[in-house]
């Protein structure tokens, strides 16, 4: 294998805590090594930036919403196609790309490795499908348990241990990476027409509550020692004056202790939290509720969140939460696709138009920053945009831009059409705080990758970790406009995934070998829940469990985390 | 104004994607420059000048600059996409797309236009002095947002799903239109001079839909309202005011629902029906039956394929159903 030295770049690495110090870069049989002989290629980064690979740790890039997305949307495809090229295939789409515009956009913007956020165990093998067709990047996917009647019914009874097996099963049977809750019990009442907008709301039939969800799965995951924490989407997503069921459901981790040989310290990741941090009880006096929530997540250090910032475009929103799928078109009237999935989920689907002349987008649009900036630790603070739900993954530079120029984010601001009740909702106006480049690279590199577990593989350049590195044509010193900014992160000058250069020039050289994250936990046998599973399916899942199992040539390069649970 | 005069030379094997011919493109070209433009032809990409001879250039502007289109251009799409200003005029018929998102200026058509003419229009005036097909005026497959602005003028008939979407603008249609006029349509003004054929305004919640003729059947979800004197053409005139879709949400502006509202002349139904329902039945005589027959000897056709031969040929519009019958008929 090639042997790589990156030369005098300003070097940004919180695993070996170089901040922006001229170093140089090894790379040496597709990890990150101490030297190299002097057959190694020499790239030249003086002037630029090098990191770690960027990890994103939320985001919707495959599986069957995903593609119902595509379907349904022949119009975001419009006008957006680009033909095949020396090294890439055709590809196209905004909000929701195909499978290939999505591997080579993530690796342009030096990302090289992405967690697809919610896999409905039914249909994992359409998720693997795409993760499979999706190049360059390493990927994984959390199944959603929050909704699960397996999960309900243990949880119920008090059966702690088959919890544990269940879940170590699906895992196992799904090829998934960890534990996802949306809408914990909301899904599964939308089946009767209802919702769990708190968190002690029962869910129908079942009776049991949404914190008792979430205890119970979180106890679970600390007990099984998984590799990342649970990762959740609590209740009542998006609607004014949720904040106070945001800080109900972190309560429940409130003073949990990690337990697990990863390096992991929270015990719970609040994903896309800008969508849970509104206040007010109406749209009309809808306001921003960051400040709490952030000073929430500032003290509990058990925690972590990505922010799920609004990027005012037109996207697609997508979500196993069926029930606020099915409020959204409510109020935008434009198309929905809904979908049951038997005992496990739910989803829906609903185009929306992020426009920064209504009021509440613009709010929406600051709240995700303020929570960027309130957040005093960014090694728990994660830059996403829930992809697509908030904004397309192609905004991530234009994210971090509004983080790092105070400017910027000012000028928009001013230039909102109620900019004045936007302001007064808001606390953005007054936040002068810039983020730094180290800080940049903490939220997006070495804190997902500390927070999936995979601080010693991922995120940062010490020795013996992947070679996953970026070389961005940018100077933290010397930035006198910040669109350099956004331009520089939009296409890094390299990239090397594993080792292997995939991009030079911002242009896509490589389709780099691609590999797929799952978690193998290993548990003591037990009969009860193999029963209860080949029970369930005889009696109420519409396949058999034969074709239900992820086998493995749907994971064709596979890079397994094994868990020893017993 | 300079004047770019493009004559079709060699009509093409497939059909052309002519995007390029606009004003905006041709603005500051000479002949040779507007040559050297692309055309596509299926997966193969060539030049205007492969198959039109150019005369002329382009002005300094789009705005200054006009097109002139000779030839046998039936299979030329996309003639005037997304053109901002300026004006093109084209002497034969066009296929598919032409003035599709046109935003400003004109386009003149003096044959016929094919499907998804004009299509997510938001300005400017598109004239077409013989018929257009389907989809006139409407949105992009799976956008919300149809026809925002600007005038359609088909001097003809048009075909189906006209002005699905529509948010605003003008369609004025001299002759009649096929079925699903006006589907969801929330704005926007069309006026139909001849007959409509059914299933008009689907899911509309608002906008108005003139139809001089006769509306085949109304939709059951139209209730009518009432007879009002509305001002057309600057003359006043008695409609029948139908309003609906009566299954839609509708928004409420100064405490009045707002509907899609449908005018009828009044008494214009009574003299119109008759018309319509003798067409449906058309049938086949014998000479054209026999002429069918030599036309598909030893082939198995389509229905569909017999159904637009019967169109083009005979110019009656028979149902698939019947064609079908048909078929089997010269069988036995």
């Amino acid at each position: 294998m090639s042997e790589y030295i990156i030369k005098n770049g300003k070097v940004y690495d919180p695993k070996t805590g170089i901040k922006g110090d001229v170093a140089d870069v090894c790379i040496k049989d597709g990890k990150i090594a101490d030297k190299v002989s002097s057959k190694a290629k020499v790239i030249d980064a003086k002037g630029k930036t090098v990191m770690a690979g960027a990890v994103d740790i939320h985001a919707h890039v495959a599986g069957p919403k995903v593609n119902e997305g595509r379907n349904y949307r022949p119009e975001d495809k419009l006008f957006t196609y680009k033909p095949t090229g020396k090294n890439t295939r055709m590809s196209g789409g905004f909000s929701i790309p195909t499978t290939f515009k999505t591997g080579y956009e993530y690796a342009r913007m030096g990302y090289t490795t992405v967690m697809e956020a919610a896999m409905p165990p039914l249909y994992a093998r359409h998720v693997h499908e795409e993760i499979k067709d999706t190049p360059i990047i390493d990927e994984g996917a959390l199944p959603v348990f929050g909704n699960n009647w397996f999960v309900f019914e243990y949880l119920k009874n008090n059966e702690m241990d088959n919890v544990c097996a269940y879940i170590a099963w699906l895992l196992k049977t799904t090829k998934g990476y960890g534990i996802k809750i949306v809408n914990p019990g909301g899904s599964e009442a939308w089946g009767w027409g209802e919702n769990c907008t708190t968190v002690d709301d029962p869910v129908p039939y079942f009776d049991i509550t949404p914190a008792e969800i979430v205890k119970g799965l979180l106890t679970a995951n600390e007990q099984l020692g998984l590799p990342h924490s649970i990762h959740i989407h609590s209740n009542n997503l998006g609607n004014p004056g949720n904040y106070e069921t945001t800080l109900a459901t972190l309560k429940i981790a409130e003073g949990v202790k990690a337990k697990n040989k990863f390096g992991r310290e929270q015990v719970l990741h609040h994903t896309h939290v800008q969508f849970h941090s509104y206040g007010g009880d109406s749209w009309v006096n809808f306001e921003s509720k960051a400040k709490e929530v952030a000073e929430y997540f500032n003290k509990n250090k058990n925690m972590t969140m990505d922010l799920g910032c609004v990027t005012l475009d037109e996207t697609t929103t997508m979500t196993a939460d069926g029930p606020f799928e099915h409020h959204l078109t409510s109020l935008n009237h434009l198309k929905w696709a809904n979908v049951d999935v038997e005992l496990e989920t739910s989803s829906g689907i609903v185009p929306y138009v992020y426009d920064p002349n209504i009021k509440v987008c613009a709010i929406q649009w600051a709240i995700g920053l303020e929570l960027g900036l309130y957040a005093k630790d960014p090694l728990r603070t994660f830059i996403t945009t829930d992809h697509p739900n908030a904004g397309p993954f192609t905004r991530y530079p234009r994210v971090i831009k509004w983080l790092m120029s105070d400017k910027s984010r000012q000028e928009m601001l001013k230039g909102f059409k109620h900019s004045e009740k936007v302001i007064a909702a808001t606390n953005l106006a007054s936040l002068d705080r810039e983020l730094s480049m180290f800080e940049i690279v903490q939220m997006t590199r070495a804190g997902p990758a500390k927070a999936l577990g995979l601080e010693n593989v991922f995120g940062g350049l010490a020795p013996g970790m992947d070679a996953d590195v970026v070389v961005y044509n940018l100077n933290e010193d010397k930035i006198k406009n910040p669109e350099e900014i956004e331009t520089a992160f939009s296409a890094a000058d390299c990239v090397f995934k594993s080792g292997t250069m995939v991009v030079e020039n911002r242009e896509v050289i490589s389709n780099g070998n691609k590999r797929t994250l799952w978690v193998d936990a290993k548990v003591p046998e037990n009969k009860q829940v193999e029963r209860d599973v080949q029970m369930k399916f005889l009696k109420f899942y519409s396949m058999t469990i034969n074709n239900y199992e992820v086998s493995n040539h749907y994971v064709p390069n596979p890079y397994v985390i094994e868990v020893d649970s017993n | 104004m300079d004047i770019v005069k493009l004559t079709l030379t060699k009509v093409p094997d497939l059909y052309l994607e002519a995007e390029n011919v606009t004003p905006d493109h041709f603005a500051g070209k000479t002949a040779q420059q507007i040559g050297e433009l692309h055309v596509h032809l299926g997966n193969q990409t060539a030049k205007i000048s492969d198959y039109f001879s150019v005369e002329g250039k382009g002005g300094e502007t789009a705005a200054d600059t006009k097109i002139v289109i000779a030839g046998p251009t039936d299979k030329v799409k996309y003639i005037g996409m997304k053109m901002t200003a300026g004006e093109i005029e084209v002497q034969g018929n066009t296929d598919m797309y032409t003035a599709a998102w046109m935003a400003g200026g004109k386009i003149h058509v003096k044959g016929n236009v094919d499907s998804f003419c004009a299509i997510g229009m938001t300005g400017g005036e598109f004239i077409v002095d013989g018929n257009a097909k389907n989809y006139l005026a409407a949105s992009y497959r799976g956008d919300w947002r149809g026809m925002q602005g600007g005038k359609v003028t088909v001097k003809g008939n048009a075909g189906s799903d006209t002005a699905t979407f529509m948010i605003g603008g003008t369609i004025d249609i001299g002759g009649n239109v096929d079925v699903h006029l006006g589907t969801h349509a929330e704005g926007g003004k069309i006026i139909i001079r001849g007959n409509a054929k059914g299933r008009v305004g689907g899911q509309m919640v608002k906008g108005d839909i003139f139809v001089l003729g006769q509306v085949e059947r109304m939709m059951p979800s139209y209730i009518l309202k009432g007879e009002e004197e509305v001002e057309l053409d600057g003359k006043k005139q008695m409609f029948q005011v139908w309003i609906g879709d009566m299954g839609e949400r509708h928004a409420k502006r100064k405490g009045e629902v707002i509907y899609g509202k449908i005018y009828v002349p009044t008494g214009a139904g009574e003299t119109a029906a008759p018309a319509i329902h003798t067409e449906k039945r058309k049938k086949l005589t014998d000479k054209q039956i026999e002429h069918l027959k030599e036309a598909f000897k030893d082939q198995e056709p389509t229905v569909q394929q017999v159904r637009t031969y019967i169109y083009d040929t005979f110019d009656v519009d028979m149902k698939p159903m019947q064609v079908s019958r048909l078929i089997d008929g010269i069988k036995r």
